[in-house]
């Protein structure tokens, strides 16, 4: 850091000074939210930075008022089956796509990358009417199957990452008999672990944020349903009520902040990778 | 590229590999969107046998003032948020992209909201907004101005696209990042010689050199602004249901998952889903002209 000090011009200084600013929009939400957050309900309109009289108050009593648990549980279940469900099926796909030659491959994968653009909410309607007529409305299994039928960011970036392993590994394994299903196994996905990893934090992160699916199949069950659906229903039943509110938002951004600090590179790779949020 | 000839019970394992893939595009995607517009002529509301309804859903379009206002917004939202997410994220990845103490921590800052939960930091910026109490009024009343209603009917749509363009600059400054990054360091140092200006290098090397990203960036951003929903829903959404600026995809959610007005919904859906497709026709197309220059 003192070195890069030394070596700053004046252009770096007017690029510093602009950046600090940006990061105080950037960031300064945030310490205002933690903020509010430990405020007592007394001191909710206190425009000062710093609590008076910090405290953990508005975390215990949210437990009280909501089962919060169970919405955590909810959200962490549905969110590692279908990160799983993602890894495996996109993984399986660009496996192919990278290294088997089949007719139709290009067109295929085509296909794939052109339903970047369809509207989730396209998709949405039917899948709604199918899902509500084989009973499943009211359930997470609508939260999480869809995530069992691949991907076209996931596999584009699973596809990239195996063209980068030498296809000698796969053709002497396979001189030695070995199916695609072992070379994808033994040799692949082992290989891959940086990609995967990138890619299971991006997946988990998005099921973890999702709003919209959980409001159309689970809109007020609070039992089965989502933390970012609690909390949409926390925020009408409690208006007003910011120190709670704040507390409640802590909460439900924590595990994924938590991962954001502990694994930033592979964050910053998935998104470089796929431009996806 | 080489790749292997798939032999024997092989081409099986490349099928069996293939086949989530595969009921995702035929079911998922592709079969959905024929679904959609299949649904589009008829009325239905789950409860009784869909009545073939022709081409009303959309006739009733133009008359519909809900639907004119979703649409006027969501066009609104878009022109607002597109060009201020590029321009923005380009912006702080190139004063990223410099020798400059403390980087790192710079990095995680403007990187944090693109991670986080819209819903959980929509119930921020709803408390930065309040009317009465929240931070931005209470700035206003130091100075003296009247409090601003920034979530009502007037200024929402500005308040809202401030919001989410908080929360993308994240992921597209990564995108430029890598795009500046991979610009070799002999071409600044050629011009360097030459005695080019801060200005003249930015305008012959850098954005010549950025344009793939700046491409890329817009048509990512251009389809995720007419998909906006978490933020809006958080935050226009009124007690009655309604939202003080309702998007296209607000009003598909209502009329589809609210009222169950599939028939409404999938033409409101189908629109959406052409305005997306010739928004992208039009960026490739421009693409393309720029390249043959």
């Amino acid at each position: 850091m003192g070195r890069a000090m030394t070596r700053m011009r004046r252009n770096d200084w007017a690029a510093f000074l602009a950046l600090c600013l940006g990061a105080v929009a950037m960031f300064g939400p945030f310490v205002w939210l933690l903020s509010t957050s430990l405020k007592p309900m007394a001191e909710q309109f206190d425009m000062r930075l710093l609590p008076q009289q910090p405290t953990l108050g508005n975390y215990t009593r949210l437990f009280e008022i909501m089962p919060f648990h169970l919405l955590i549980w909810n959200s962490l279940k549905i969110s590692l089956i279908s990160t799983l469900g993602q890894l495996l099926t996109c993984s399986m796909a660009a496996f192919m796509f990278a290294i088997v030659r089949f007719p139709g491959r290009n067109i295929l994968f085509a296909l794939l990358l052109v339903t970047l653009m369809v509207p989730a909410q396209v998709t949405a309607i039917p899948q709604f009417i199918i899902f509500k007529t084989i009973g499943l409305y009211g359930t997470q299994a609508p939260l999480y199957i869809p995530s069992f039928l691949g991907g076209a960011f996931g596999t584009f970036l699973m596809r990239q990452y195996f063209r980068t392993i030498p296809l000698e590994l796969a053709e002497a394994a396979r001189m030695d008999g070995a199916s695609l299903a072992r070379i994808f196994f033994t040799i692949y996905l082992p290989l891959a672990k940086p990609a995967l990893a990138a890619f299971a934090i991006i997946a988990f992160m998005v099921s973890w944020n999702d709003l919209f699916s959980a409001l159309i199949y689970l809109p007020s069950d609070v039992d089965k349903t989502t933390l970012t659906v609690g909390l949409a229903l926390f925020q009408q039943q409690y208006s007003g009520h910011w120190t709670l509110m704040m507390a409640a938002s802590i909460i439900s951004m924590a595990p994924v902040v938590i991962a954001f600090f502990m694994a930033q590179k592979q964050f910053v790779a998935g998104m470089a990778m796929t431009g996806f949020k | 590229m080489g790749s292997l000839r798939p032999m024997g019970s092989e081409r099986w394992w490349v099928l069996a590999f293939l086949l989530p893939t595969l009921a995702g595009l035929l079911l998922a995607s592709f079969g959905s969107i024929l679904a959609t517009l299949a649904l589009s002529f008829t009325d239905w509301d789950l409860l009784t046998s869909p009545v073939s309804a022709g081409l009303s859903n959309y006739a009733d379009l133009p008359s519909d003032r809900l639907f004119m206002k979703a649409l006027w917004n969501t066009l609104a939202f878009a022109a607002l948020y597109v060009p201020m997410t590029v321009v923005l994220s380009m912006l702080i990845a190139m004063g990223l992209n410099r020798p400059i103490a403390g980087i790192g921590w710079f990095r995680v800052m403007f990187f944090l909201p693109a991670v986080c939960s819209p819903t959980a930091t929509g119930l921020l910026w709803q408390w930065i907004y309040a009317p009465d109490s929240g931070v931005l009024n209470a700035g206003l009343s130091l100075v003296g101005a009247d409090s601003v209603n920034w979530l009502g009917p007037r200024m929402a749509l500005y308040s809202v696209v401030i919001v989410n363009v908080w929360g993308a600059i994240g992921s597209g400054m990564i995108i430029f990042l890598a795009g500046l990054q991979a610009i070799p360091k002999e071409f600044y140092e050629v011009t360097r010689l030459d005695g080019a200006t801060a200005w003249q290098r930015l305008r012959f090397v850098t954005l010549p050199a950025l344009a793939p990203s700046i491409f890329f960036q817009s048509v990512l951003t251009t389809i995720n602004a007419f998909q906006a929903f978490d933020y809006i829903f958080v935050l226009t959404r009124s007690g009655n249901g309604n939202s003080t600026m309702p998007t296209l995809v607000f009003s598909i959610y209502r009329n589809g998952f609210r009222f169950f007005r599939m028939g409404d919904a999938a033409a409101q859906a189908i629109v959406l889903t052409a305005m997306i497709l010739l928004l992208t026709l039009i960026y490739f197309r421009i693409e393309k002209k720029w390249g043959e220059q």
